[in-house]
């Protein structure tokens, strides 16, 4: 297992979240879970990765800046653990997760 | 005045007296299976034409291995004029020198040996085609002067039934016959009288009953429970982004598990916009379970198959309105007609191995030699197409540049594919892996599959690029790196350009088509399992075993 971690922050709105926190996916090959919690982090956005494919944290920095930009976020802690997903599968669980936590869970 | 004495018939000379040599071996027209290898020495000649039937479906499997059973001494020299190289026996006649020339369509699981064989020296490419391409040679430069063809049953006169895996068939016996060839059969059986005739007797010169029914492969069986949601997503972006938008009528898909999501989200996602009866009404494609949800709930009225598929059989027989079937009850493939019919309609969709910056695709990787099939006669504008359709008259107004062009329709060419593939293998590339094939092979042109001048979106899962919206080369580069996700490739994009290019439509994300990705999960999917789609046919369809996993 390979542990990252980066810390963001957008200049932008606060996040309004419907909710505290929000999960969405499982852990397994090619797949992975992710945690999005609201909480005050001085404005900033941080994550922590644990990922069983090694050498790929320039990849992850890139998604989740992209990620964070995209959705302007503040306040916002992600959790994940990866079983080697694509930075396609990465990017549609952050979105998912992101619009259950900002709407509410369906 | 030319000399009056000049002979015009050879060719039907030395057919009389190759089935003369042959019938010494024949009971009528039927050979035995242990007397197929003399018959072959018998009846080909050192270099001719020989055509082995075989595509990715059926393959004359017992008369190839009766070809590579020939004594080298006898036959040499040949030049094979075949679409498909898929079996060890396809090859081992070049490594034992039957053969020497090789004109085809598409080597698949032979890819490597083919590519290991032509550095040796032991083949001799003549070009790599695409169906049609070959299929019209047949009838111009490359008649087979022998042709082993694939049948389900002859009766002794020699009239052939294919049953529902005609395929290639019909190109082949009339390319030959009427060139006088010489058109051996291998049949599973020999009947007194045959459901229906697909091949007539007189066409026929020998009939082998084989030992085993010929191989079969269920090529285009897509087990739902392997979609993934990513695939799901694409599925959704092109449904509302390209069909609806387009109101895409007929169209062919390619295989693939990209193409089996979208065909899973009709009944669904497609449902729930209203689209039943606007789109996806006519296809050209082989009879894909995965289509079965499809065809049950009324999206699908009509489709036209290149071959079979291995437990479609009587699903396929009992619709009848949806499928072409024979008066026995039967389903009639031919591959030449479905690739015509697909190249007619008004999208092809299907993917690909390698994209690079102007949008040429291709499934060539540096070690083997696979070819390119079907993929493009459907995945090219038909420039021969006058009839209109409003997807067709739509692209063509996109791509138009000059007002004062004449105004003109245009076939939509979508490649559907992920950024990365296994192994984080990057799919948008700087250059194709088939500029190295073309020195290694001293070609004068790379293998292409689809032209990036045909292609008009690719879809990632990070968006749509519609590149008849690019007006400069520029553009579409910036365009397909827009949609290239992280690879080297998409992160070269200029991303100044992404709002101005959504603006104008030329990138379409999720969001623009107001897909929630929420709702890319497998329960979308109208089946999830292979017994979902035995459920969703009532039962008719019989999955092979391998698929059989409850």
């Amino acid at each position: 297992m390979e542990h990252l971690e980066f810390k963001f922050s957008v200049v932008g709105n606060a996040t309004t979240a419907a909710q505290a926190s929000a999960i969405v996916g499982v852990v397994g090959s090619g797949n992975l879970e992710v945690l999005i919690e609201n909480e005050d982090l001085d404005g900033t956005c941080e994550v922590s990765i644990d990922t069983s494919i090694h050498r790929f944290g320039a990849t992850w920095e890139r998604v989740l800046a992209d990620f964070v930009e995209r959705h302007r976020l503040s306040n916002i802690r992600i959790s994940i653990n990866d079983g080697g997903a694509t930075p396609a599968v990465v990017a549609l669980r952050l979105d998912q997760a992101i619009a259950d936590l900002l709407r509410g869970s369906r | 005045m030319p000399p009056r004495d000049r002979v015009m018939n050879r060719v039907a000379l030395r057919y009389q007296s190759r089935i003369k040599r042959g019938a010494a071996l024949a009971n009528g027209k039927v050979v035995d299976a242990k007397d197929a290898t003399a018959l072959l020495e018998a009846v080909i000649e050192p270099g001719d034409r020989v055509c082995i039937e075989g595509n990715n479906q059926k393959h004359a499997d017992f008369l190839s291995a009766a070809l590579a059973a020939a004594s080298p001494g006898k036959l040499n020299e040949l030049h094979i004029v075949q679409s498909n190289i898929a079996l060890p026996t396809h090859l081992d006649i070049f490594e034992s020198g039957i053969a020497r020339k090789l004109d085809f369509c598409y080597s698949g699981p032979q890819g490597l040996r083919l590519f290991n064989l032509i550095g040796e020296g032991k083949v001799e490419v003549g070009a790599i085609h695409t169906y049609l391409e070959l299929y019209s040679r047949y009838f111009v430069d490359l008649s087979p002067h022998v042709s082993l063809i694939a049948a389900e049953m002859a009766d002794r006169e020699g009239n052939i039934y294919t049953g529902p895996n005609t395929e290639d068939t019909p190109a082949i016996a009339e390319a030959t016959a009427f060139k006088s060839g010489v058109l051996i059969a291998q049949v599973n059986r020999v009947v007194d009288r045959l459901p229906r005739v697909d091949v007539p007797a007189d066409w026929v010169s020998f009939v082998v009953p084989a030992p085993k029914p010929h191989y079969i492969e269920p090529i285009f069986t897509r087990d739902p429970a392997a979609i993934t949601e990513v695939q799901i997503l694409m599925a959704m972006m092109v449904i509302r982004g390209i069909y609806e938008k387009y109101s895409i009528a007929t169209l062919n898909h390619g295989i693939g598990f990209d193409t089996a999501a979208i065909e899973l989200i009709l009944p669904t996602f497609a449902e729930e916009l209203g689209l039943r009866g606007k789109i996806c009404r006519y296809m050209s494609v082989n009879p894909c379970p995965t289509l079965i949800p499809a065809i049950e709930s009324g999206f699908v009225e009509g489709i036209h198959c290149a071959g079979s598929e291995l437990g479609m059989e009587r699903y396929v027989a009992e619709r009848s309105d949806v499928f072409f079937i024979g008066r026995d009850g039967s389903m009639r493939s031919n591959r030449v007609f479905c690739q015509l019919a697909g190249h007619y309609s008004d999208l092809f969709i299907g993917s690909t191995l390698q994209i690079d910056l102007e949008g040429n695709s291709s499934t060539a990787t540096l070690d083997r030699i696979t070819g390119f099939g079907g993929a493009p006669n459907f995945g090219s504008d038909s420039r021969g197409r006058r009839h209109n359709s409003k997807g067709w008259l739509m692209a063509g107004e996109e791509g138009r540049r000059d007002e004062r062009a004449i105004p003109r329709g245009r076939k939509l060419v979508v490649q559907m594919v992920e950024t990365f593939r296994e192994g984080l293998t990057p799919t948008f590339v700087e250059r194709l892996d088939a500029w190295s094939l073309m020195s290694t092979f001293k070609s004068p042109i790379p293998p292409v599959m689809i032209y990036g001048d045909d292609v008009t979106h690719i879809v990632t899962e990070e968006g749509i690029a519609n590149l008849l919206l690019c007006r400069t080369l520029e553009e579409r580069e910036q365009a397909i790196r827009s949609v290239a996700g992280y690879t080297a490739v998409g992160l070269g994009r200029d991303r100044r350009l992404v709002e101005q290019f959504r603006r104008r439509g030329v990138l379409v994300y999720p969001e623009d088509l107001g897909i929630d990705k929420r709702m890319a999960t497998r329960d979308l999917l109208a089946a999830r399992s292979i017994k979902d789609l035995v459920r969703w046919s009532g039962g008719l369809y019989d999955p092979p075993a391998r698929f059989r996993n409850w």
